[in-house]
């Protein structure tokens, strides 16, 4: 969704309109604002390594530790040779914890063994190279700090030979080397431990030179975590752990249904529950404080509200189904199209399949949480968050604050997939209504129960799609409608991101899907009905939807002009494409056309997302109607690898969320209340269900793409292709249910 | 009331129904233990009792005294627990937030099978969720830390 929007810099400027950064422009003047005009993918390209900015960014932060040097916004190095990598981007899991610090880690040419992390603060310095904000998601972090991250760590090396040749009198620095935390010139050598604090004196070196790819030491090789040790003795530190002084905890009670507000309530029996210390009202509702979780949870049981349920009382998934089909019925606002596709499909026996996936949770292993301290100079907020820029501007809007005053730390994210990314900081700004109501220091805690009710949901799509075939068997038509809420509409990124009633994010994977170049008649048009029920971006967003459709849909082509789902997407697919690559390089690992396990049965899917190429084959079986992932060979390009083991490891869990969706997970509306609460009724994969993964990187020095993403989509039509090819029963409904 | 906690006494003042999740993280403070489902779905909440894995997050404090709580905490001496060294070894990983559950669930089924055999890993692990589906290198790891504790014996 990141990557094809030219006009990307009109978010920036909205962004700014909506939230006033003030500090940003103290440092305007420092910054230097690139356009980079050839790059389609890129609008603005923001030169933000800053090294003087870095000392007001860090005012707060940096005052209180030891020398910060050298002077560089990403990385610290101290006299004890600890080299601290401050990471802008958010560690959920998906593993820049380990894989930003190698980028720079390798061009200061440190000891990796000495190499801390810390998520920094959230300040200008830290924006998102594209998008202008401070934020994590759209499986960029890669690749938008790459080049950034290099020069920082290249940087910070150059001021280290620099001061060492100071130190020894050198007439010229040209002689001197580094080696794995050392300048070493001659017979001299010093850490830069020891070289640090006379570096951050110096003047910034212009032009450094960056490694040739040949040179990386750790760039390209695997390399395990940084975060393990901490992740497995409990001591890792999430948005829930948070304590503060004279916390309490929240509980908020929101709405029955979407659109709810509070018409009158009693706190009564919610302040006799033995800790609960206060009860407020908020926008979102009724929040009650406890002395712990226990008392805010018993307490908030205890509430008696009266609601307004409004229109959102009359929300059903049947009633939804049927509107979006009589919608998909008719031409929405048109994506991408070729030829006359009406026409074409008059001139042949027309192919046409209904495919529809539900609302879906996140639901992340941590529910979401936040706590704020309103003090006398600002506002601090804890919290696993993906956008730090919007849940400073909006906290200091509702505080009356300058953004600056508002302190966003960083905490480890128990899971985001796009949760923790939210335009209106839901579960953010929440939180700082409470503190402001109640005047207190809170951690407004969420149970699964407000997750799983909470919104913010992966939309409902429903697909319609049409298409006529050649002699040889090749689509001549090909017409798609697709109808679903638009998770753009409303947010800072629409003026950017939604064009001519097109909301990319509806139709990417499908208006840009590489058959179509193939098909000389094509349309793909999208419907964007609106409903109160919040959509939000669910890991690998449109993708989730297009990516099943399409992939099915060429399957149910393949089976119509009797040819191997293999071999028709190959003739269909470019033979140097990126795709073709991906397929083929996972066709020759599984060994597909080779005899499979008596009963068992593959399945294939190829597809882009954000800018990586993920081919999939599922090995399945079928009994008693309940469907077997075996086995899944997995075969992406996403150009130039940082870590091979994050890749894996990225691949695996795609993987295992898309299979969540493909078998089991669902969301159902009756009476405007959404049917499921929990992990007993939204189900999600479980360790007994994992199928063997097995991950084949295509070597590339193509354009990298991003990881945390891609490896969901092609998933849910690999093993419906497979569930089809064992049993001839083509599912076009997730998740997947054999009747 | 009083409760044993990886060898510590803690007298705590908790309400008679209050999970045991709840007192050990809010008012003991030992916050390695997860809340993540709240009915025993999801396992993040696991810690031992008297050697037993068991759901902190629906069982009430108050019935556990007198007998022996221990939590991802308690396990091992700054991550030297085989389980612990062969998540760390198997890069397992990933958002975290699970792990303290999959871990004490892994070293419960280590005790009772010291050789565990693939499936016996997914009946004794199925109840633990990981959104990030770490599952598969959670199998490596529970195998290599039955190496691991064989070594170490």
């Amino acid at each position: 969704m990141w990557r094809d929007h030219t006009n990307l810099s009109s978010v920036v400027e909205e962004l700014t309109r909506i939230v006033p950064l003030e500090h940003e422009k103290a440092g305007a003047n420092r910054r230097a604002f690139l356009k980079a005009g050839a790059a389609a993918s890129a609008g603005l390209v923001v030169a933000c390594f800053m090294p003087l900015g870095m000392r007001r960014a860090f005012a707060e932060d940096v005052a209180k530790k030891p020398a910060q040097i050298p002077p560089n916004a990403f990385v610290r190095i101290a006299p004890d040779n600890s080299v601290t990598v401050l990471l802008k981007h958010s560690e959920m899991g998906q593993g820049v914890w380990t894989s930003i610090p190698m980028v720079i880690a390798d061009e200061l040419d440190c000891d990796w063994s000495k190499v801390k992390v810390e998520h920094a603060p959230a300040a200008p310095e830290y924006k998102h190279t594209v998008f202008g904000m401070q934020m994590t998601g759209g499986s960029t972090s890669t690749w938008e700090s790459f080049a950034q991250l290099r020069e920082a760590g290249a940087t910070a090396r150059a001021l280290l030979i620099a001061a060492a040749a100071k130190k020894w009198n050198l007439a010229s620095a040209t002689d001197c080397r580094t080696e794995n935390g050392y300048v070493i010139c001659a017979d001299k050598k010093a850490s830069y431990g020891e070289l640090a604090e006379a570096a951050a004196k110096l003047p910034m070196p212009t032009n450094v030179a960056l490694k040739k790819p040949e040179e990386f030491r750790l760039i390209g090789k695997p390399t395990k975590r940084l975060d393990s040790k901490a992740k497995v003795t409990g001591t890792a530190e999430f948005g829930i752990d948070v304590k503060r002084p004279n916390m309490l905890i929240a509980t908020v009670a929101r709405g029955p249904v979407f659109g709810a507000k509070v018409k009158s309530f009693d706190a009564t029996k919610a302040k006799a529950v033995t800790g609960v210390v206060d009860v407020v009202q908020v926008p979102s509702g009724v929040a009650v404080l406890g002395k712990h979780f226990w008392a805010a949870k018993q307490g908030r049981d205890a509430l008696v509200i009266d609601w307004d349920l409004g229109d959102g009382a009359k929300i059903s998934t049947e009633g939804l189904r049927a509107d979006y089909r009589k919608l998909a019925q008719t031409k929405g606002a048109v994506a991408k199209t070729a030829g006359d596709v009406d026409v074409a499909l008059k001139s042949g026996k027309v192919i046409e399949a209904e495919y529809e996936v539900p609302f879906l949770a996140h639901a992340p292993m941590e529910p979401e949480n936040c706590t704020v301290e309103i003090g006398k100079d600002g506002a601090d907020i804890w919290t696993g968050t993906q956008f730090q820029t919007l849940d400073q501007g909006l906290s200091a809007q509702i505080l009356g604050l300058k953004p600056e005053q508002v302190r966003v730390h960083t905490t480890f994210l128990g899971g985001g997939f796009g949760r923790r990314a939210n335009p209106t900081c839901d579960y953010v700004t929440e939180a700082v209504q409470v503190a402001k109501a109640s005047g207190k220091t809170v951690k407004v805690v969420w149970t699964r129960e407000d997750d799983i009710h909470g919104g913010y949901y992966r939309p409902m799509w429903l697909s319609r799609v049409r298409a006529t075939l050649a002699k040889d068997g090749k689509p001549a038509a090909w017409a798609q409608t697709i109808v679903g809420q638009s998770i753009i509409a409303g947010t800072p990124f629409a003026s950017a991101m939604i064009k001519d009633g097109v909301d990319a994010t509806s139709v990417e994977g499908a208006a840009d899907s590489p058959y179509l170049e193939s098909v000389p008649a094509h349309r793909v048009d999208l419907h964007s009905p609106t409903s109160p029920i919040s959509v939000l971006w669910w890991r690998s967003v449109g993708h989730s939807n297009t990516g099943f459709v399409v992939e099915s849909f060429v399957d149910e082509l393949a089976h119509a002009a009797k040819q191997d789902p293999l071999k028709y997407r190959q003739a269909l697919l470019p033979e140097k494409s990126r795709e073709r690559l991906a397929l083929d390089l996972a066709a020759e690992k599984f060994g597909w056309g080779k005899p499979l396990p008596k009963g068992h049965a593959a399945g294939i899917a190829v597809h882009q997302s954000f800018g990586s190429y993920v081919a999939q084959i599922a090995e399945v079986s079928v009994a008693d109607k309940k469907i077997t992932v075996h086995r899944v060979v997995c075969a992406i390009d996403c150009g130039p690898v940082v870590n091979p083991l994050t890749v894996e490891a990225q691949m695996q869990s795609g993987i295992a969320f898309g299979l969540s969706a493909a078998l089991h997970s669902e969301l159902t509306f009756k009476d405007g209340k959404v049917e499921q609460s929990n992990f007993h009724n939204y189900l999600v994969l479980r360790s007994n269900e994992m199928p063997k993964v097995e991950v084949h990187i295509v070597p590339s020095t193509d354009k990298m793409g991003g990881v945390g993403e891609p490896g969901t989509p092609p998933i849910a039509p690999a093993v419906a292709n497979a569930v089809f090819a064992a049993t001839g029963k083509r599912l076009r409904k997730l998740p997947l249910k054999l009747a | 009331m009083k409760l044993n906690v990886n060898g510590q006494e803690h007298e705590v003042d908790a309400p008679a129904d209050m999970p045991l999740l709840w007192v050990l993280r809010d008012l003991i403070g030992l916050t390695g233990t997860k809340f993540g489902c709240g009915m025993a779905q999801c396992g993040a909440c696991t810690v031992h009792v008297d050697g037993v894995a068991l759901r902190s997050c629906i069982t009430p404090a108050v019935a556990l005294a007198g007998k022996k709580i221990t939590t991802i905490e308690g396990i091992g001496k700054d991550g030297d627990h085989p389980v612990q060294r062969a998540w760390i070894e198997a890069d397992v990983v990933q958002c975290g937030y699970c792990q303290s559950g999959q871990i004490m669930a892994a070293v419960a089924l280590l005790k009772q099978k010291p050789q565990p055999t693939d499936a016996d890993i997914d009946a004794a692990m199925s109840g633990n969720l990981c959104r990030c589906g770490t599952y598969q290198r959670i199998r490596t790891a529970v195998h290599r830390a039955a190496e691991l504790s064989v070594v170490n014996k």
